[in-house]
């Protein structure tokens, strides 16, 4: 039979960020994927280098709009720890929240997202709808819908009162029960079971060998967390579980970031009730590190997050590498397609919860006589998992 | 001319946003702000659409792809430019990869402001637009 190379993406109703996934198919059947990127480079890293360790805060943050609390907590905590500023109890609690609450609106995005996919318009709306409660909730804590820009060297910029806690608390709780709801809908419904069980299975060795991270990881049967193994801001002191499932396919990352994102908002009520008493916001704001380098890593609602920042003292970043969990899930997975139907590739793609615009600063283009490869990309995902 | 002012559809274009915009324009597009009142829907396809919503700082990659979609519209056809990266480049102005602004690649309508702007500054740039067609028949 012949082979048809369809180009899914850049521009496609299915994905709504700038990717392209060429799909080879035999008949209905799936014998190759590759994934072409560059749409969304905007030389973030180079940029860090640039500017100032207080500006790159914000550029930082801009990595990704959906997880931008994380990237900005993995920026800073690096940052202080060169600088050697210690942030207070309370700004650590104020942050968790933050990162917390944008995990709960992200898991709920990429549900979403998958029920649109499927072609469960109504699901699509009714998420969308009670996603923007969380976004209220968000916009209560640091003023802002989107760009949390919530951190600052030493602390937080904004502090939680009384006023804002009780009714942060409120509207928890029928966040969480509509979570339940959805849960139970992705658990129950026989067309979204028939779509997403047994598609795109990922065993655990294949996980481990492909450096899969975060929900993807989890739901393949190892419990690996940034925020238990090595917790960072508040997370020492906080009681959480972490999710995982055995069955490794797409219906169980969902599943797992269902639960994740119960978890997450049980987080949030203990970060609000327990809040510590104490200043948040610092006084000063340190402007120049000492010499040295430091990797920070965080969980992100994707995966693993990690900076590698180095400093050679002064007002700029030497050099910050940016490696984000999209960028491994991505592009290690390319061989899952491989046996399934051409309908389901978009599926087992936006289970992964793929996030462009974090994939896309280390795009390298060959540019030899000027054909552009894209080997290279691939090759580097390679060379990174060894 | 003045039939889109009654159903615009609206293609919405990603050409290197950080992702903020995009989920705003797709919060934008959902029940809890409803533009469905105003006749507004999302078009999967440049082919269907009236309205093209660029976000995003537009690098060499990209800006081909805009200018080859915006082609493939069929006229009357207009654009917004959302959030300061489609206007001038926001936070990443002056970085290699950015080959310029969405405006110097295609004609832009209605600029609309923000890092990123909320929903009802998306919807309220639409409404602008929508009565401007209304005004001079789009002219
Ligand atoms: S304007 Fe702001 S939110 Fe929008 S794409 Fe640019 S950086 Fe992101």
């Amino acid at each position: 039979m012949v082979i048809v190379e369809i180009p899914i993406g850049p521009q496609h109703p299915a994905l709504h960020e700038p990717i392209m996934l060429k799909v080879r198919t035999e008949g209905e059947e799936v014998v190759e994927v590759s994934v072409n990127t560059g749409y969304n480079h905007r030389g973030i890293e180079k940029l860090l280098e640039k500017n100032s360790w207080v500006r790159g805060m914000y550029i930082s943050g801009r990595v990704c709009g959906i997880c931008n609390a994380v990237h900005m907590q993995t920026y800073v905590q690096g940052v202080e720890k060169l600088m050697g500023v210690e942030p207070p109890p309370r700004a650590n609690y104020i942050r968790t929240l933050v990162m917390e609450l944008e995990r709960i609106h992200s898991h709920m995005l990429v549900a979403a997202v998958m029920a649109e996919i499927i072609g469960f318009d109504t699901l699509f709306m009714l998420l969308m709808r009670d996603r923007e409660r969380v976004m209220y909730l968000k916009e209560l804590v640091t003023g802002n819908r989107v760009h949390a820009d919530i951190h600052m060297l030493g602390g937080v910029k904004r502090d939680l009162d009384e006023v804002r806690r009780d009714r942060i608390l409120s509207e928890l709780k029928i966040v969480e029960e509509r979570i339940k709801y959805y849960m139970k809908v992705f658990e129950e419904d026989y067309t979204i079971m028939k779509r997403l069980s047994e598609v795109g299975v990922i065993r655990k060795s294949e996980a481990l060998r492909l450096s899969i991270v975060g929900p993807t990881l989890r739901a393949s049967g190892i419990k690996s967390d940034v925020r238990s193994d090595d917790p960072y801001a508040a997370y020492s002191e906080i009681p959480f579980n972490v999710v995982s499932r055995d069955e490794g396919d797409s219906w169980a990352r969902m599943m797992v970031r269902f639960g994740e994102a119960l978890e997450s908002v049980s987080i949030a009520r203990y970060t609000v009730e327990k809040l510590p008493q104490g200043p948040a916001i610092p006084k000063t704001i340190p402007r120049a590190t000492k010499p040295g380098e430091v990797i920070s890593r965080v969980e992100a609602p994707r995966g693993e997050l990690l900076y590698h920042i180095v400093s050679v003292g002064g007002a700029n970043p030497y050099r910050v590498k940016i490696r984000t969990p999209s960028f491994l899930n991505i592009l290690n997975t390319e061989k899952v397609y491989i046996g399934h139907r051409l309908a389901d590739v978009p599926v087992i793609f936006a289970s992964y919860d793929p996030c462009i615009s974090c994939t896309e600063r280390v795009m390298v283009i060959d540019e030899k006589s000027g054909k552009k490869t894209y080997v290279s990309m691939r090759d580097l995902a390679r060379v990174r998992v060894g | 001319m003045k039939a889109i002012r009654y159903s615009p559809w609206v293609m919405h274009f990603n050409a290197g946003a950080c992702n903020g915009c995009d989920i705003e324009v797709l919060a934008a597009l959902t029940p809890f702000f409803d533009p469905e009142r105003l006749g507004v829907k999302l078009a999967p396809n440049p082919r269907h659409a009236d309205i093209i919503i660029v976000t995003g700082a537009l690098n060499k990659k990209a800006a081909e792809r805009l200018r080859r979609l915006y082609d493939q519209t069929p006229s009357p056809k207009f654009v917004i430019a959302c959030g300061a990266c489609a206007i001038s480049g926001g936070v990443f102005s002056g970085s290699y990869p950015l080959f310029s602004r969405a405006d110097s690649v295609v004609p832009v309508d209605v600029y609309v402001p923000g890092c990123p702007p909320r929903p009802e500054a998306v919807i309220y740039g639409i409404k602008k637009l929508l009565d401007r067609v209304g005004e001079h028949g789009g002219d």
